[in-house]
Parts: C-alpha cells; sequence; structure tokens
C-alpha cells in the first residue's frame, strides 16, 4: 500500500498573528506545527500501514522552513518525505505543484486535511482529485479499506454520509479519522530515525497562480466584555434584546 | 456573461445560506449589470424552485439524474449548462467545498472561500475573506478572468428582489466515481452552520445529564446546541456538536458559551460571531476577553434563572 499524506506546516493555534509593514504575515517569533487536520491523517496513515503493510510518503510545499515539521512527521511514523521547494501564493498553485509530482509515482492512497489553519482555503485537496482524476472524499471521518477499495464516511451539513470508492483516491481528513488521544507524540527512539529517513528536495518554478494577497490586517478590536453584575438574568436579556438586537 | 449562484438545498429545500449567496450574486450581478441564473440539484419541486425567483435569479436549472455523491458529476452538469459564466458563487458549505475547487480547474477561475463581503473591485476581482481562523482579514485580487466566490455562512444580508424566474430541466449524464451507500441525518433541528443563535457548553456542566437545561434554553430561543472540544472527547456530546478548530467553524448572530473557558482552539471556531455571551464561575475565565457580554456566575443557578425569565416573556 503506498500512502501519500500531504503535510503543511502553520502556525501554532495560540500564535499571536501579526503582519509587517508590508501587510504580510511575519512569522517571527512563530512556533510551526503540523496543521492539525493534517495530524490526524498521519496518525491514519501509520494505523493502516500497521494493518496492512506499505510505505508512507509525506508530501510538503514550502521552503527549508517548513523541514523541523517535516522531520517531526518521519518522527511520528512516516518513511519519507519530499519537500516541494515553492512557496505557492494559492491553493491552485500548491495543488498543482503536488499533482505534478504525484503524477510520477505510485499511490494508493492520498490523505490529506480538510483545511489548513492558516489560508483557510478548503481547497487543495479537491483541486488535487480534479486535477488527478480520482475520487475526492471531504470532511472524511471514518475510512476502511477492503479488497476492493474502500469504506468511508464523510460528514455534510445536517449528517454524515456512508461511501463505497474505488483505489486510488483523496480524502480531506479531520478528527474522527483517529481520536484525538490516539495522536502519536514522537519517541526518542523515532526522533533518532527521523534524522536518517530520506528528505528529498525536489526544484521547482513557481507555477502560475490565480490570487495574490494585497492585504492582511488583524479584524477590528472587540471592546470591552460588559459584565452583567449579580447574576441579573433580567438585564442579560434586556441587553442582548435593546442593545444588541440579537433576541 | 452571467453570474451564477449554486442555490444548494436540503430535504428538497433551500438552505437558509442559499438566499445569502443569492441575494449576493444578485448584488453582484447588478454591480456588473449583467443578469443572475442559478443551477441546483435533486428532488426539489417547482413552488420551491420560484422562491429563488423571489430573491433575484432570472432563470434555474435544474440538474436531475441526481446522484447524491455530488462533486464530479455535478460539477460536469455545471461546466455543460448552455451559459456563458463568469462568476460563479456559492455558500460555503460542505457541498461547496466538493463542486468549487473542481469548478475552478475546469473553468480556470480563480476561486476564493470564506469571502466576507461583496468585492470592493470589479476588474479586476478584489475581495475580503477570513484567514488563520479570523485571526486576519484577507484582501486578495484574482489574476483569472473567470472567478468562483465561496460565501462564509451568516456573513451576507438576505434580501427580497421580485424577479420573474425561468425553470429548466437539464440531463445529468456524467458519471458518479463514488457510492453513497446511506445518509444518516443529525438528530438537532437547527444546522449549527446556519444557526442564527447558539447555545454551547463546557465541562462547566459537570456531565451530560446537565444538558436538559441546555437543550430547552436553545429550544426557547430557537437555536442550536453546540460543545466544547473536551465535552465531545469525553463523548459527553457527539462530535458534530463540537465547536472550534478540529470542529465546525461557525458565526451566528448570538454565541451563549456556557461553562467554557475559552480556550484558543475554541475561540478560533467562534470569533466570527456577532455577538458573544460568556457565563462562567471564573472571572478570569478567557472567554470574557472575546465576549460581550458576561455573567460571572454558577451556570446551575444561572441557566435555571435565565430560562424562567425567557420562558415569561414569551408567554
Amino acid at each position: 500500500m503506498n500512502i501519500i499524506v500531504c503535510i503543511s506546516s502553520v502556525p501554532d493555534t495560540t500564535s499571536k498573528i501579526k503582519f509587517n509593514e508590508n501587510s504580510e504575515f511575519d512569522s517571527n517569533g512563530i512556533q510551526f506545527i503540523i496543521n492539525p487536520y493534517d495530524e490526524f491523517g498521519l496518525t491514519k496513515a501509520v494505523k493502516i500501514k500497521a494493518q496492512v503493510g506499505g510505505t508512507i510518503t509525506v508530501v510538503s510545499v514550502g521552503d527549508i522552513s517548513s523541514e523541523p515539521v517535516i522531520r517531526k512527521s518521519l518522527a511520528i511514523g512516516a518513511d519519507k518525505a519530499i519537500r516541494i521547494n515553492a512557496n505557492p501564493k494559492d491553493s491552485f498553485e500548491t495543488a498543482n505543484l503536488i499533482s505534478n509530482y504525484l503524477k510520477n509515482i505510485e499511490y494508493d492512497i492520498i490523505i490529506a486535511g480538510r483545511e489548513s489553519i492558516d489560508y483557510n482555503g478548503s481547497a487543495v485537496p479537491c483541486m488535487i482529485a480534479e486535477i488527478l482524476d480520482i475520487p475526492f472524499i471531504n470532511a472524511c471521518v471514518g475510512l476502511e479499506l477492503n479488497n476492493t477499495g474502500a469504506e468511508l464516511v464523510r460528514e455534510i451539513d445536517g449528517g454524515k454520509e456512508f461511501i463505497s470508492s474505488s483505489l486510488p483516491l483523496i480524502i480531506g481528513g479531520q478528527k474522527g479519522l483517529v481520536e484525538e488521544s490516539e495522536l502519536l507524540i514522537p519517541n526518542m527512539r523515532g526522533i533518532m530515525q527521523s534524522r536518517t529517513k530520506p528528505l528529498e528536495i525536489i526544484d521547482t518554478e513557481n507555477l502560475v497562480n490565480r490570487i495574490k494577497t494585497t492585504n492582511l490586517e488583524n479584524p477590528p478590536s472587540k471592546k470591552e466584555c460588559k459584565l452583567v453584575e449579580g447574576e441579573n438574568v433580567k438585564e442579560l436579556i434586556a441587553l442582548l434584546q435593546n442593545e444588541a438586537k440579537v433576541i | 456573461m452571467s453570474v451564477l449562484v449554486y442555490t444548494e438545498n436540503w430535504n428538497s429545500k433551500f438552505r437558509k445560506s442559499t438566499f445569502e449567496a443569492i441575494t449576493y450574486a444578485f448584488d453582484l450581478s447588478k454591480m456588473l449589470n449583467t443578469n443572475l441564473i442559478a443551477c441546483t440539484s435533486g428532488n426539489i419541486d417547482e413552488e420551491e424552485l420560484k422562491k429563488a425567483g423571489k430573491y433575484g435569479v432570472s432563470k434555474i436549472y435544474l440538474i436531475n439524474e441526481f446522484k447524491k455523491a455530488q462533486g464530479k458529476e455535478i460539477s460536469e452538469a455545471i461546466v455543460n449548462l448552455p451559459e456563458e459564466i463568469s462568476h460563479i458563487i456559492f455558500s460555503h458549505t460542505y457541498t461547496a467545498k466538493v463542486l468549487a475547487p473542481r469548478l475552478s480547474i475546469k473553468l480556470n477561475a480563480g476561486l476564493v472561500s470564506n469571502v466576507i463581503g461583496l468585492p470592493e473591485e470589479n476588474h479586476p476581482i478584489t475581495v475580503k475573506r477570513n484567514a488563520f481562523s479570523s485571526k486576519a482579514i484577507e484582501t486578495v485580487v484574482l489574476n483569472s478572468d473567470k472567478s468562483i466566490l465561496c460565501i462564509s455562512p451568516n456573513s451576507f444580508r438576505v434580501e427580497e428582489n421580485p424577479t420573474t424566474i425561468e425553470i429548466e430541466s437539464v440531463v445529468n449524464n456524467s458519471e458518479s466515481n463514488i457510492t453513497v451507500n446511506n445518509q444518516e441525518k443529525t438528530s438537532g433541528k437547527i444546522s449549527l452552520s446556519e444557526a442564527d443563535i447558539i447555545v454551547s457548553a463546557g465541562r462547566g456542566l459537570k456531565g451530560p445529564e446537565n444538558w436538559t437545561m441546555i437543550e430547552e434554553l436553545a429550544d426557547v430561543l430557537g437555536a442550536a446546541t453546540a460543545c466544547s472540544k473536551p465535552v465531545s472527547d469525553i463523548g459527553w456530546r457527539p462530535h458534530s456538536e463540537h465547536v472550534g478548530q478540529t470542529g465546525i467553524t461557525v458565526a451566528p448572530n448570538l454565541y451563549i458559551a456556557i461553562g467554557i473557558s475559552g480556550a484558543i482552539q475554541h475561540l478560533a471556531g467562534v470569533n466570527s460571531s456577532k455577538t458573544i455571551v460568556a457565563i462562567n464561575t471564573d472571572p478570569e475565565a478567557p472567554f470574557f476577553k472575546a465576549a460581550d457580554y458576561g455573567i460571572v456566575g454558577d451556570a446551575f443557578k444561572v441557566i435555571p434563572e435565565l430560562l424562567n425569565e425567557l420562558k415569561k416573556q414569551i408567554k
């Protein structure tokens, strides 16, 4: 089983997001992590490999600053990693860079995250499905392989759907694929091994993109919270009715 | 060149977010001085289809031979519509997430998701979107001839623009590449991503048996219920109710957080809410920094009183 896991290096959730004078994201002092949605997928890949055997290849698009996160995914259990050396401007460019690499290798299942927590585009996995002409299951919360393909569960607005698909396929994974408590923390042996596992760098020209960021700013700051004294629910209701006008 | 809005339906009825998308698309079509057409799929009757006209759609295509799988075959059917389309508008739901990226590739169209307002400029399209889990607002410019904009649910108003609507059925010959065997609907009456009001509770409630008052409060307010991550992790509430990063992102008019401390991962999923109320025993709870209104107090005392008062007013 050739398992591909797409990994994005993203700012830790607890980071304060700030921008420089050119309205670009300022990564100074930011801790980078494996995109949480991708981490559920990586853990699922390790479980699949334990069941049926195979190779886990991590694919990530980014410059050298994303290597600590790629090494971490090797320490968690991936066998090898590919870093596509580029700074893509939009989902279209990222999807094309990954698809161009995948076109030349063999794969049975591609596990990506439902969205990344930096630009929240929710588009790359579905674009890859379209480019490679393979099935796509988004918001995937269940994946079991069988002799003919896979049985999957996806969330939709208002419920869940149970799906059969042939391989190869790509999923947009999330919590539910594995539980939070099952997420793997690299142990010392894994960390040692990760240093010698292959990390291949593919140099590429930046491709065509269709979207350019011209400005990034913080949303207007919230005004101070009005505390209602003495657990006075009548006052709270009055505020919600007359001031906020939401009930 | 027309503006096309994908009018999603659920249980054969348009969603609330569908009308937001239509209103957005109508405003855009006026800005561009062009006409607004729509497209939907499934078993949906004429009376419902005509509602799109009430909000400004002049022609709606109903894609027949609907297969539940959606992504591949509906995007193919949209591309095959006998129309010249310059802009496609979606509400950014799970359905949009399996259609819009495919259309973006097929049509060579720039795709922007989480859009929070009408374009500031049209040539080229310049538009604002939420990024960094709503911790930032990003302005993007498209350099493609065609564009696909996915609007954040609950971020745009709904407005009627009565228009005479023409209905046309088209047959979809595309084959699906997956099989949907079964669909399971969640028990909640109101879908979380579309709810105007959400009543959400956390570990402060001490046990799943105490959710009766949360559900009752939601009932009285016509709200959906939600929960924090720890609560869904220990199984007090289903995962589908988990709001926050790794769960669902919501943007209701009113979000009431009861016994939730306000971890940054939770706030990432709710900070686009228009009004936030926090109720917590701990005056230092981070939620009070993100909230508009707060009560420092015991949920077991405050919620029953709140319920009492609201019920009195309804009477």
